[in-house]
């Protein structure tokens, strides 16, 4: 194996929430988005990132690129940890990590023409780019994305979701970084625009040799594009493992139950499943379980799954999991 | 006889930037029991053929065409008689249960109302029946949670007591328009088994609004595949995804990433969503279809039947019969 291009380390986020009904100086309570979260990812390849909503996979992604603070651990860079640099250090280091949002229309300024989105992380990390060169490279990255040049000084509000998804890859790639996270890049979009976005991005990351973080809660997609996937349970790290055994050979009862959710789009296939429902819903990440964070919803729990959280275990193959009765007997719920 | 028949529907809206043409001309029928999915991208005319059937169109939006229900003309009805249908024989499910439920108001108040205004219950009897409906879509300790308030349940709860508002009347018909796409998976397969079993012990018959094809596939008996406001195909769900007919069935399916079936690459349908507003004349999917030709463009081919009870519109799947 390569040597990482970012490695996460026991990475906690924590958010401070006022208390519901308290005064105002009662001191706020603690919201743990992510707890002691450790993965690695190497250059040019991409790793899944599935969870439920409120499993904190965007508060990780955030905490990755810098845009909330890390409470806790560290994230290196090609071994360096970024969350110790100084203010400039982190600046620069911004160009290699870039980011590609759900909302594809939220995300871009309505008021700037989609040659001033593209280029604007170039003038602020190449401030001493030309005009002329500013405006080829921009004409280049649209070409490369699927937009005709020519409407460079045309608004957001004229494109469709599909092509403003498209500038958002654009302004992210304009920069050259070596790692791109994707937050939810395809969930707004129509299934027939869907696969052209995600066709897009794979052509790319072939092309430039990008890394992707790709969050998504559809595993299906997340299957699709990813080498590896980190299962993700209120704001744990529960399975990784590379994408074909997560799904042939899933081992966490949550990470089973996932799958077991996932629709399949085949009359055959459906009724051939067997479909067990994952009774409940996520627990308030303001008071999460003791113990193993599933033990709530997980039809294996035992009484001393309370007692402390479940160490993560390499079962081989660099297999990640984290239950202690983890099993492989039963069949995968495909 | 069937319980809903669609004959020759249109829907259109004025609006300041020329007339929008959300549903032309769409034939279906559905029997008492049975359960129909309308599959479409967005803009292709689903919600507003449920909402024309309800009698929910916006201000400016006209309907033409035929809609009986039961045997009798429901379309462009007057409110009043309109309001004995909604609920009683005719419900609905929306996308966003929270923005569907009252805030103000407690579940209790909200669901008993139903019954007193359209059964003339007392309110001792209609509080009595939402817990037993709160209770039949599985929502625990239900006699409780009738004094709560909507913010007070999680979006997987808020479906369920929709569903169980939908239920109080013991309609015929209940739409459900995306009921699951703002939930997660794991809620959504609860929701998805939810639907499943109301169907099966209350007899409704259901029609399945959603542009997710794999919901489709474990749910609905039949599935019309619909795409800028007109029937593209329609049949079993088994034949139309065993054998889809028309090129928009085909690419969708192809499209949609499987999690049991490893892809090297999605096959794409190239293009965006249609515009609404500038309609081609002929088959409106004919800029994206790879098997578009000269009579696509300029003539909608006829929605003509073939195999068993299936129906598809397309000049291209009929050139190759024959």
């Amino acid at each position: 194996m390569s040597a990482p291009l970012l490695e996460t380390r026991d990475l906690s986020v924590t958010f401070k929430v006022a208390r519901q009904g308290g005064w105002p100086w009662s001191p706020p309570r603690e919201l743990q988005a992510v707890k002691q979260a450790s993965l690695r990812l190497e250059p040019g390849r991409t790793l899944g990132l599935v969870g439920e909503s409120g499993s904190g996979k965007s508060s990780l992604a955030r905490a990755i690129v810098g845009t909330v603070p890390v409470s806790d651990g560290r994230v290196l860079w090609r071994g360096e940890d970024i969350v110790s640099m100084d203010t400039a250090a982190q600046r620069a280091h911004g160009r290699h990590v870039q980011m590609v949002f759900q909302d594809p229309l939220d995300a871009l300024n309505p008021r700037m023409t989609v040659g001033q989105i593209v280029a604007e992380p170039l003038r602020t990390h190449f401030p001493d780019l030309s005009k002329e060169q500013v405006r080829a490279k921009v004409g280049q990255m649209m070409e490369r994305v699927g937009l005709l040049p020519a409407l460079i000084n045309r608004y957001p509000h004229e494109f469709s979701g599909g092509q403003c998804q498209r500038i958002g890859i654009a302004r992210a790639l304009i920069t050259d970084p070596e790692l791109v996270v994707c937050d939810e890049p395809v969930s707004a979009l129509d299934v027939s625009v869907q696969a052209q976005v995600v066709n897009l991005l794979q052509e790319l990351q072939r092309e430039m040799g990008l890394a992707l973080l790709f969050i998504a809660h559809d595993l299906s997609v997340v299957r699709h594009i990813s080498h590896r996937i980190a299962v993700m349970y209120l704001g744990r790290i529960v399975e990784v493992a590379t994408a074909s055994e997560l799904i042939a050979n899933p081992r966490h009862p949550y990470t089973k139950a996932l799958i077991a959710s996932v629709p399949i789009p085949s009359p055959k296939a459906e009724r051939a499943r067997h479909r067990p429902v994952l009774e409940g819903e996520l627990p308030s990440p303001m008071s999460p379980p003791s113990g193993c964070v599933f033990r709530t919803r997980c039809p294996i729990a035992r009484a001393d799954c309370a007692d402390a959280t479940p160490a993560v275990m390499n079962i081989g193959n660099d297999h990640l999991v984290s239950c202690p009765y983890h099993s492989s007997t039963e069949a995968s719920p495909l | 006889m069937a319980l809903l028949d669609v004959t020759d529907l249109t829907v259109s809206f004025d609006t300041p930037d020329g007339t929008v043409k959300a549903v032309n001309g769409m034939t279906l029928s559905l029997d008492p029991g049975d359960s129909l999915a309308i599959v479409g991208e967005s803009g292709s005319g689903k919600t507003q053929l449920a909402f024309a059937i309800l009698g929910l169109l916006a201000k400016n939006g006209t309907a033409g065409g035929s809609i009986r229900f039961d045997g009798q003309e429901i379309l462009n009805l007057p409110e009043s008689k309109l309001n004995a249908i909604r609920a009683n024989e005719i419900a609905m499910i929306f996308q966003d249960p929270m923005t569907s439920l009252n805030p103000y108001l407690r579940v209790g108040d909200q669901m008993a109302e139903v019954l007193m205004l359209h059964k003339g219950a007392s309110k001792r009897d209609a509080f009595a029946e939402s817990a037993r409906m709160l209770d039949a879509v599985r929502i625990p300790d239900a006699r409780a949670r009738l004094r709560m308030y909507p913010h007070e349940f999680s979006g997987g709860m808020r479906q369920r007591i929709m569903a169980a508002m939908a239920l109080l009347c013991r309609p015929k018909l209940l739409i459900a328009d995306e009921p699951t796409t703002a939930l997660d998976v794991t809620v959504q397969n609860q929701i998805m088994e939810l639907m499943a079993d109301i169907q099966r012990d209350f007899g409704t018959a259901l029609i399945l609004i959603t542009h997710d094809l794999a919901i489709v596939a474990g749910s609905c008996v039949k599935t019309l595949v619909m795409y800028g406001g007109r029937v593209m195909e329609t049949g079993a769900t088994d034949d139309v995804f065993a054998a889809p007919s028309h090129p928009y069935t085909r690419g969708l399916l192809n499209a949609v990433p499987r999690l049991d079936v490893p892809q090297e690459k999605l096959e794409t349908i190239p293009g965006d969503p249609p515009d609404l507003t500038a309609l081609p004349a002929g088959c409106p999917f004919s800029p994206r279809c790879p098997a578009s030709h000269e009579p696509c463009a300029t003539t909608m081919p006829v929605q003509e039947a073939f195999g068993a009870g299936r129906l598809r519109a397309c000049h291209a799947a009929r050139e190759a019969v024959a």
